[in-house]
């Protein structure tokens, strides 16, 4: 390789190299800001601000929705399996919404610890499935999450958030 | 190994080489996609979830592929031209960027379409989808900056540049959904792990895929040779060439 080109493309590489370090600094320092919604662990642990909108995000735990018979209110929980959160909304939920689903709820804590929500957010996993394999593993005792996690990393995000916090 | 690379870097031999493979390029991207379409759209389960609205993966997923794929290609290629000077490189970095910012485009164009119903809204500021609106602008700053300078030498070496350092997004894009919570999910297709969908489901998203890179090659193929004829329109073998095919 002719020396020329040579300390060329070491200028070019190691000014990449520096270019990525920096902009990973920065997503690092910002990392907190770059997270779409708290967990329950992180609200629990007082880590969101109260009063101010704010992003929750975890999995709706299983007979936790209760509807107003009269009106659109609703209240459920959102887990991450450690700790729960009582999210409070009044409005039509996306069609994907159900117990055991992931949601993201854009609401306002209020001082005892219940989010009142102005949105309510679906998150689906990256498991697809036709609806007669999914029927037929609930015939079978199982259900489609099952065998999503039967694949090992593919549980769903909301899911492994405390894990992830840290 | 140096003398290769200076070969298939020479415009005449890339011309005759790339004409020869076109065809090929052709019939297998509009062979597979046909039958992908056809195969995904029609004959796929619908999801036990989403009912229909889940094929629009079969779009979504092939452009945002294509959309991150084609940007490193452009990358190398200016890397190519800025260190070893090879014309033809600049030439297929210049043709490529269009054609990535259509696909970006696409796959944010095809991902509001289906977040709209299953997650409910069509936007939101997660790290995947603001990573992959910075790829659409990155992809508009190189078409402009090239086009930007009195010599075409100047604006190639500008937006060689660009594409080199913006190519540092493209980790970023791929790994968002790892590093960060973001609303969109983790990847539902890779060649590397075990399917997250049936065969019946990923078959025809394969077929897909990789029509989709037949396609880009086929179309780079293409538009390298017209700038090609464009840019060495004064050459000898270009003379001879337009004399003899008229």
């Amino acid at each position: 390789m002719h020396p020329k080109r040579k300390q060329k493309l070491f200028i070019i590489l190691g000014l990449m190299t520096l270019a990525a370090l920096a902009i990973g600094l920065t997503l690092y320092a910002l990392r907190s800001n770059i997270n779409l919604f708290f967990s329950p662990v992180q609200v629990a642990a007082g880590e969101a601000p109260v009063n101010r909108t704010l992003r929750a995000g975890g999995m709706v735990k299983e007979n936790s929705v209760a509807r107003d018979a009269d009106s659109l209110d609703v209240t459920f929980v959102i887990t991450d399996y450690v700790e729960d959160l009582e999210v409070r909304y009044s409005g039509i939920l996306p069609d994907l919404f159900r117990e055991g689903q992931g949601v993201v709820v854009v609401g306002k804590l209020d001082g005892e610890g219940h989010l009142m929500a102005s949105e309510v957010l679906a998150k689906h996993d990256e498991n697809y499935m036709p609806r007669e394999v999914a029927d037929a593993l609930k015939a079978a005792g199982y259900s489609p999450a099952d065998y999503s996690s039967a694949g090992g990393d593919s549980a769903p995000k909301a899911g492994s958030a405390s894990d992830a916090a840290y | 190994m140096w003398a290769f690379i200076h070969k298939v870097g020479s415009p005449k031999w890339f011309y005759a080489i790339s004409g020869r493979l076109l065809p090929w390029c052709w019939i297998l991207a509009v062979g597979l996609i046909l039958v992908g379409s056809l195969w995904g759209l029609a004959f796929a389960p619908a999801d036990y979830q989403q009912g229909d609205s889940f094929r629009i993966i079969y779009v979504h997923v092939p452009a945002a592929f294509l959309a991150q794929s084609i940007f490193v290609s452009m990358a190398v290629a200016a890397l190519v031209f800025m260190v070893w000077k090879i014309k033809v490189a600049d030439m297929a970095a210049a043709v490529m960027a269009p054609l990535g910012a259509v696909m970006t485009f696409v796959a944010l164009f095809t991902g509001s379409v289906w977040g709209m119903p299953t997650w409910g809204t069509w936007w939101i500021w997660d790290a995947r989808l603001t990573s992959m609106l910075i790829l659409l602008f990155l992809y508009l700053g190189v078409i402009a900056l090239r086009g930007a300078f009195a010599s075409r030498d100047s604006g190639s070496r500008a937006a060689s540049v660009l594409a080199m350092v913006g190519v540092i997004n493209i980790p970023v894009i791929k790994y968002s959904v790892d590093w960060w919570y973001t609303l969109h999910q983790k990847a539902s297709f890779s060649i590397t792990s075990r399917p997250s969908m049936p065969v019946e489901m990923w078959w025809p998203l394969l077929l897909m895929v990789v029509g989709f890179y037949a396609f880009f090659i086929a179309m780079t193929l293409m538009r390298t040779r017209s700038e090609i004829l464009r840019r060495e329109a004064g050459k000898h073998w270009v003379r001879e060439l337009a004399a003899g095919g008229a």
